[in-house]
């Protein structure tokens, strides 16, 4: 561009430099706007700091947050000042520069956002394998894991002491999410429970049509395919709610398929769970035994009926379908 | 490859022979749009019965799903019914029988009428503009199913549908606009400006080009035929399990998305090949328009992926019909393979929706600041990144979904990419405006407002392209928000930009300038307005596609339903518009309403039937404005053998370059 000063400036009337003042103005903009969000919005923003997977998440959007704000405060100055300096003016019906291009200012420009891409590429890497995956699903056989991670059935059976990494299954069926505790003895359960400050793996999978499990504060979301282990991992930091949303379409009442759970003291957990697996023993004994994945074709209907109540899971009619084709409601 | 020689029969479409016979019969006898339903309503009928009749003697089929083969075979049957009956394969039987084509410069002159819009024709302008009506429909269409979605979303516990039938609403709206939307610049302007452009009396290939429009008035019926049918529960992306399972609506679905993939190749191909071998001499790549290379980019996608759509959506068709297990897990088959065939397609096609957006504003901004396009060959490279890159972006929709979870860096770092050669189309637009002298007639500021809605929508991507963020992100309204920008913001603004900008060229009639910055104003605010806080209510927590929501989300919920009836108000007042203006008013404007250098609007408004009395010498390129010594864009009365010397000193030119 600065050729075209140079082109312009025989007009007589002595042209400013307007690259510069956009350049300040989208500068200090940008400082200023950037050290606002910095300081006031992003300890608020998604999705909290509840688990090591929420944390990352809502420090990735920060970050991106901050390269984006100076990036679209900048085009925005430079629209604002283009469309105000350079209108058309009354009566004038010349034409503009011919200016077909600028060598300095295309490669300036190619090689910054460049390097922000391969910046941000290498960033998002980075904050995907770090921390464990991010709390995203890693499939069924995950290799960004935390220690201790429980990959095998045998492992996962294994009863479950303070400070080893919990596993929790989340089954998935038209329209309700139940939780199984495969190292408290296996039994499933609707509500979700989980101990303050300890890595838990979520091993989410459907019954039926595809599901994706979404805790929000815990910043986790899998989906859950039938017949598909989709791994994901999370260290709890804080105490409190969580909710619980289906987030991939699964049916007519896809969008009332929520619920609640919690993050409560360890200790809280552990009579909850030793409770709840004496309480729910007579169920357990009736489910198929834990596995990562089950095929509902396979399991007995018969046997399903108490459970299905018990467990009140009446919206998912029984969940479990025939062979054959079955036909949506 | 451009066009060398003037043979007479090359140029002449269709290969229509001038011994022919003229088509002298009554309108309702020759074979239009009333002949085509009459036979797309006895396909059905025999399609259907033929369903009944096969699938009666099959016990496991008929105990599961008898009925979808009868409705399948009879939208099958339908398609093939109305095409006969339209009279596609007229030509191609006359052919076959030996007997002569019918003159097609007579047929086509003489229907000068407004008869000649319910035929299959072979002229591409009379194509254009059937697209384009056809176009405006479709979108308002499905944009009225949106204003069904949100009047649900007024609040999270009372209900106006079912949830049923809101599902249905959602898949409706998504299908109908991302599979017909795909045309909605391509289809009018494409087909109509391109030849325009390019210094070409005919396309390519002019009766794929109608069978192309012809197919879509087709799925868009049949995909409305999914509400009778019992609707489709299961979103426009039509995942398996629950696409096997659903009732017989999402046959429609299935054979109506395929049925416009099948279109899309058909209109990319016919495209692809005009602009390869029928520029005329003297246009070089070099001086091509940026509008063209946005929709040869555009094509190159089309071409490649939507075959791929197709077939994806026939195996659902066969899993739904005729019991194979492509898509069942426990029988051999897996959703993922749905879902890798789904993205692989559908990641191309959002780019099928962005870059004749990127063509348009590059035509409009340099006729408006009157100064050449910045940076031409930047602006090319970034038409033609965007089309190569992406083929390789698609497994960023499944991050979430466990498929190659490890794979996950390098479809960031290659989603991450695509930036850069969209930030292209920025710089140039920047780099145009410096110093410009800026006119702020109606497409300059649809051009304007593109920029400002998809550096919001392209930011947005970044968000969602990181893996991290995007396990916040995913299927949540955030995700909605950054795609409806893209695309209402970007394609659509761009489509109404080119209304403004080209209709006075298509139909010699120029849009109301008032009315059109009320429209422009409203849209644009309530364009905003509707969409902004979508991505605060998907960071807050709400997912796609529910009917009940967190109480705490109802005020932006509301704020959002309330803005969209303004917005849809705004489409509202450009159909008054267009239709006051062209057909009551009728403002007539011949020449070059917008004093722009483009090959297009050298010939008089509208064109006459074969666009340019001889094929023009293209002298320079489209955008010299401001140079007074850059010589006029073509000669449009080449004398006689100069052809075949413009052509050898342009090849000396493009081999020293
Ligand atoms: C007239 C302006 C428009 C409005 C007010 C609008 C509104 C909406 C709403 C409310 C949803 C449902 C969100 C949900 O519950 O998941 C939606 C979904 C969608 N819209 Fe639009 N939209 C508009 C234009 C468009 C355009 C122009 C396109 C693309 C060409 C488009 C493509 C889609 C798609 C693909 C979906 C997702 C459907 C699904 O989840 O299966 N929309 N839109
Ligand atoms: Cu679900």
């Amino acid at each position: 561009m600065a050729s075209v000063e140079a082109q312009a400036s025989g007009s007589g009337q002595r042209e400013p430099n307007h690259g510069m003042r956009i350049f300040i103005i989208s500068l200090v903009l940008g400082v200023i706007f950037d050290a606002l969000f910095w300081f006031l919005l992003s300890p608020h923003m998604p999705p909290g700091t509840m688990t090591s997977a929420a944390a990352s998440e809502q420090f990735d959007i920060n970050v991106l947050a901050a390269i984006a704000i100076p990036v679209m405060i900048f085009i925005f100055v430079y629209f604002g000042y283009a469309l105000t300096v350079w209108r058309r003016r009354p009566g004038d019906d010349t034409d503009g520069p011919a200016l077909h291009g600028n060598a300095r200012v295309q490669t300036t420009w190619i090689t910054v956002t460049s390097a922000i891409v391969l910046f941000l590429a290498g960033f998002g890497t980075y904050e995907l394998i770090v921390p464990q995956g991010a709390g995203a699903g890693e499939g069924p056989a995950p290799i960004w894991t935390p220690p201790g991670a429980k990959l095998t059935v045998a492992q996962q059976i294994a009863p479950w002491t303070p400070g080893q990494v919990l596993v929790i299954q989340v089954i998935g069926q038209q329209w309700k999410f139940s939780y199984r505790y495969p190292q408290f003895g296996g039994f499933e359960t609707s509500a979700l429970v989980i101990p303050d400050h300890t890595w838990v793996q979520f091993d989410v999978t459907s019954i039926d049509v595809i599901h994706s499990f979404w805790a929000y504060q815990l910043g986790v979301k899998a989906d859950a395919n039938p017949g598909v282990d989709n791994v994901a991992f999370a260290k709890t930091d804080q105490l409190g709610k969580i909710t619980v949303r289906c987030d991939e379409l699964c049916g007519l009442w896809h969008g009332a398929m929520f619920d609640y759970g919690k993050v409560v003291p360890v200790s809280e957990f552990q009579s909850w769970a030793s409770s709840s697996r004496v309480e729910l023993a007579s169920i357990t004994k009736l489910l198929p035994p834990y596995a990562t994945t089950y095929n509902p074709t396979v399991i007995p209907l018969f046997r399903l009926g108490p459970v299905v109540k018990k467990l009140g899971l009446f919206g998912a009619g029984g969940g479990y379908y025939p062979p054959q084709d079955p036909q949506q409601p | 490859m451009a066009i060398e020689t003037e043979p007479g029969t090359l140029q002449h479409p269709g290969g229509g022979e001038p011994t022919g016979a003229k088509d002298t019969r009554a309108w309702w006898q020759r074979p239009a749009i009333h002949t085509g339903v009459l036979g797309a309503v006895i396909g059905y009928l025999v399609g259907y019965y033929l369903g009944r009749a096969i699938s009666a003697n099959y016990q496991q089929i008929s105990t599961s799903d008898a009925h979808d083969i009868a409705i399948v075979l009879g939208f099958l049957f339908l398609v093939i019914g109305w095409l006969v009956g339209l009279g596609v394969f007229n030509d191609l039987l006359r052919h076959m029988a030996g007997r002569p084509m019918p003159d097609t410069e007579k047929t086509n002159g003489d229907a000068a009428g407004v008869a000649r819009y319910f035929r299959v024709t072979l002229d591409h302008k009379v194509v254009g503009i059937q697209y384009l009506i056809g176009m405006i429909i479709y979108f308002c269409t499905a944009g009225l199913l949106a204003m069904g979605i949100r009047t649900e979303l007024l609040s999270p516990v009372h209900h106006v549908f079912s949830s049923s039938t809101y599902i249905e609403l959602v898949g409706e709206h998504g299908t109908m606009m991302m599979m017909l939307m795909t045309s909605v610049i391509l289809g009018p302007f494409g087909n109509y400006l391109i030849p325009l452009m390019i210094g070409s009396k005919r396309v390519a290939f002019p009766r794929v080009e109608a069978l192309s429009f012809w197919l879509t008035p087709a799925a868009f019926l049949i995909l409305l035929a999914a509400i009778p049918l019992g609707g489709f529960h299961m979103g426009w992306t039509g995942y398996p399990t629950l696409s096997v399972q659903d009732t017989s609506g999402a046959d429609a679905y299935a054979f109506a998305f395929g049925l416009m993939g099948i279109s899309m190749v058909l209109a990319g191909f016919n495209i692809l090949v005009t602009v390869i071998c029928y520029r005329a001499p003297g246009m070089r790549w070099s001086r091509l328009p940026m509008f063209v290379w946005g929709i040869l980019g555009t094509s190159v996608m089309m071409t490649l992926a939507a075959p791929i759509l197709s077939g994806g959506m026939y195996m659902l068709l066969t899993d739904r019909t005729v019991q194979t297990a492509f898509f069942t897990d426990n029988l051999g088959g897996s959703t993922y393979l749905f879902q890798n065939l789904f993205w692989f397609f559908g990641h191309p096609e959002v780019y099928i929706l962005a870059l004749p957006g990127f063509g348009i504003v590059n035509e409009i901004l340099p006729v408006f600041t009157r100064k050449p396009l910045f940076a031409y060959k930047v602006a090319a490279a970034g038409m033609v990144g965007v089309a190569l890159l992406s083929f390789f972006v698609w497994q960023h929709h499944l991050f979430d979904s466990g498929i190659n979870p490890n794979m996950r860096p390098l479809f960031m770092l290659t989603t991450e990419m695509i930036s850069i050669p969209t930030g292209f189309i920025f710089l140039v637009g920047m780099g145009t405006l410096w110093k410009a002298k800026i006119r702020f007639s109606v497409p300059m500021l649809f051009a304007l407002a593109l920029f400002f809605n998809f550096l919001i929508g392209g930011v947005s991507g970044v968000f969602v392209s990181d893996t991290g963020a995007d396990t916040t992100e995913h299927g949540s309204f955030f995700v909605m928000a950054h795609f409806h920008y893209t695309i209402m913001g970007g394609l659509i603004f761009a489509f109404m930009g080119g209304c403004y900008y080209w209709l006075p060229k298509m139909m010699g009639i120029k849009l109301n300038e008032k009315l059109g910055k009320w429209h422009f104003w409203l849209m644009f605010l309530a364009f905003n307005s509707t969409f902004l806080p979508l991505f605060a209510v998907g960071w807050l927590g709400q997912p796609r596609r529910v009917f009940e929501y967190a109480l705490r989300l109802q005020g932006l919920n509301d704020w959002v339903s309330i803005s969209s009836y303004v917005l849809g108000f705004s489409i509202l007042l450009f159909v008054i518009n267009f239709v006051w203006s062209t057909v009551v008013t009728r403002d007539r404007e011949t020449g070059n309403p917008w004093d722009a250098r483009g090959l297009e609007w050298q010939v008089p408004s509208p064109p006459p039937v074969h666009n340019f009395e001889h094929i023009p010498v293209v002298l320079s390129g489209p955008y010299e404005y401001g140079d007074p010594d850059a010589p006029p864009v073509a000669d449009l009365n080449p004398p006689v053998g100069v052809l075949v010397g413009a052509l050898a000193s342009a090849e000396t030119e493009e081999s020293e370059a």
